[in-house]
């Protein structure tokens, strides 16, 4: 297939970023979204241009590296990662808009790479249990009940990649930040931190300039791991309960 | 650009994002049982013009004598304008907040269900806004009556101002029935998504029964509301109810 590329250029975090048209010819739809990406990259370097820069690493869908706006769209038009989409999803004589997240917290840092790191420090923040790491307890002296370990499994499946925060019409972090309040909450090895652990997220969350919340559900709607809205919910209501609790 | 740095200090609850849309949700509610209370009394206009007016002074006579007459009036007036004052100020703060946090736009908009909501919320609390001040000073602060069909003294039952005959002169004008009909397109659409909004960010839809319920009773709010407000202008406008 031959497809039409207006892909996003940025020679640095402070550099005026411009749409460029880039044209590809004999794509096989066998190709994962990022391949189609290689093989551009390959015939830019031949012709002595700079490649463009993206973001990958695993490229099986579970480290959460790679993520692009794709047609307006996070991680393009199938519920996955952009290293699992593939380019069947697409049509011959196609014209593929591709740019990085946008978002304040996540700044560019050179064509569709941006820097992610505000999601570490609000996981720095209070997205931890903190345990002696030296001897592992009996994994079954502490007991779980089955549909509060499959909450927490659930809500534990989110890789970071960003995809909410740039779906969300506002740029807020919430589902990600949701993800991380359910996971923990819901096991008892995170009942110690849970009041001042959902405070201590939602302030760095607001400091990193993320946007509020206001309940769309586009975040869901494009999640790789579909974590599901309620998560958001389940971080409300814990802030909410923190106001009555002490830390 | 993003500060890189850790929050430092003491963090509170009520200085987050998420407490700015408590205080939205809970005068959202407070809102939400006015306006069903509105909607009821508006209706009365059925009974006729000297029956509207007779609601109109009951609610002046709640808990009469424990407060003096008016009082409770006041004092629920007092809340909503508190209310109100809460609910645009996290409104504007937030929305202010929401657009430094992706000051450079996508190219490509994606017509997602996600931005046109927000639009929705936004633009549609501010119609809100601008209609409110209209409705306030058409009936209750100015009591502007823009028919010339009725003279001062039709406007008058037993020789008192009427609230309902000024209520049945104003909406046998087509363009007045038009504003309102804006306006409750704009609140119908608010509910529909406010409602739901509301018991989420209350933290209220953990399962799917009660997420359920909260899309439900939004869906049936909204309806209400609409269908309840625009039945008395329309049944003035089309001669059902006389004055």
């Amino acid at each position: 297939m031959n497809l039409t590329l207006n892909i996003w250029r940025q020679d640095g975090p402070n550099a005026q970023g411009r749409m460029v048209t880039y044209q590809l010819a004999d794509v096989s739809e066998h190709m994962s979204f990022l391949e189609m990406l290689d093989v551009l990259n390959e015939q830019l370097v031949e012709k002595g241009e700079e490649p463009i820069a993206f973001d990958s690493d695993c490229r099986e869908g579970i480290c959460g590296m790679c993520g692009l706006m794709i047609n307006g769209k996070a991680h393009g038009p199938e519920v996955t990662t952009t290293c699992q989409l593939h380019m069947r999803s697409f049509n011959d004589g196609d014209t593929i808009t591709v740019e990085p997240w946008r978002a304040t917290a996540f700044p560019v840092l050179r064509d569709l790479v941006v820097d992610r790191s505000a999601f570490d420090r609000i996981i720095q923040a209070g997205g931890f249990i903190s345990v002696n790491t030296g001897a592992a307890p009996e994994a079954h002296s502490v007991p779980v009940p089955k549909p509060k370990a499959d909450r927490a499994f659930e809500s534990a499946k989110c890789i970071g990649c960003g995809a909410c925060v740039a779906a969300c019409p506002n740029a807020a972090g919430m589902l990600f930040m949701g993800a991380k309040v359910t996971h923990l909450g819901e096991l008892p090895q995170g009942q110690p931190e849970r009041w001042a652990r959902v405070v201590k997220m939602v302030a760095q969350h607001d400091h990193e300039g993320f946007g509020g919340c206001t309940n769309t559900g586009a975040c869901a709607d494009v999640c790789p791991k579909e974590i599901p809205l309620d998560v958001i919910n389940q971080l409300n209501k814990d802030l909410r309960a923190s106001m009555s609790k002490r830390a | 650009m993003a500060t890189s740095t850790l929050l430092k200090g003491e963090t509170t609850a009520r200085r987050t994002t998420v407490f700015m849309k408590f205080l939205m949700a809970t005068t959202g509610a407070l809102f939400v049982f006015y306006v069903l209370m509105h909607m009821y009394g508006n209706l009365k206009i059925f009974a006729g013009a000297p029956a509207f007016d007779e609601y109109a002074e009951h609610l002046r006579e709640i808990l009469v004598p424990i407060l003096p007459y008016s009082g409770f009036l006041w004092l629920f007036r007092a809340l909503l304008v508190v209310s109100l004052v809460v609910h645009a100020y996290a409104a504007f703060t937030l929305w202010s907040r929401a657009n430094g946090a992706r000051p450079q736009r996508y190219a490509v908009k994606n017509a997602a269900k996600g931005a046109a909501r927000t639009k929705m919320m936004r633009w549609g609390g501010v119609t809100l806004l601008a209609w409110l001040i209209f409705h306030l000073v058409q009936f209750t602060i100015a009591k502007v009556n823009f028919n010339g069909a009725f003279s001062a003294d039709k406007l008058k039952i037993d020789g008192h101002p009427s609230t309902g005959m000024l209520v049945i002169a104003s909406f046998q004008l087509w363009w007045v029935v038009l504003i309102y009909l804006i306006a409750l397109v704009a609140l119908g659409m608010h509910l529909f998504h406010g409602v739901w909004s509301g018991a989420q960010t209350l933290g209220w839809t953990n399962s799917a029964t009660s997420r359920r319920l909260a899309h439900t009773t939004a869906h049936l709010v909204a309806g209400i509301v609409v269908l309840g407000f625009a039945i008395p202008p329309l049944a003035i406008l089309f001669g059902i109810v006389k004055g």
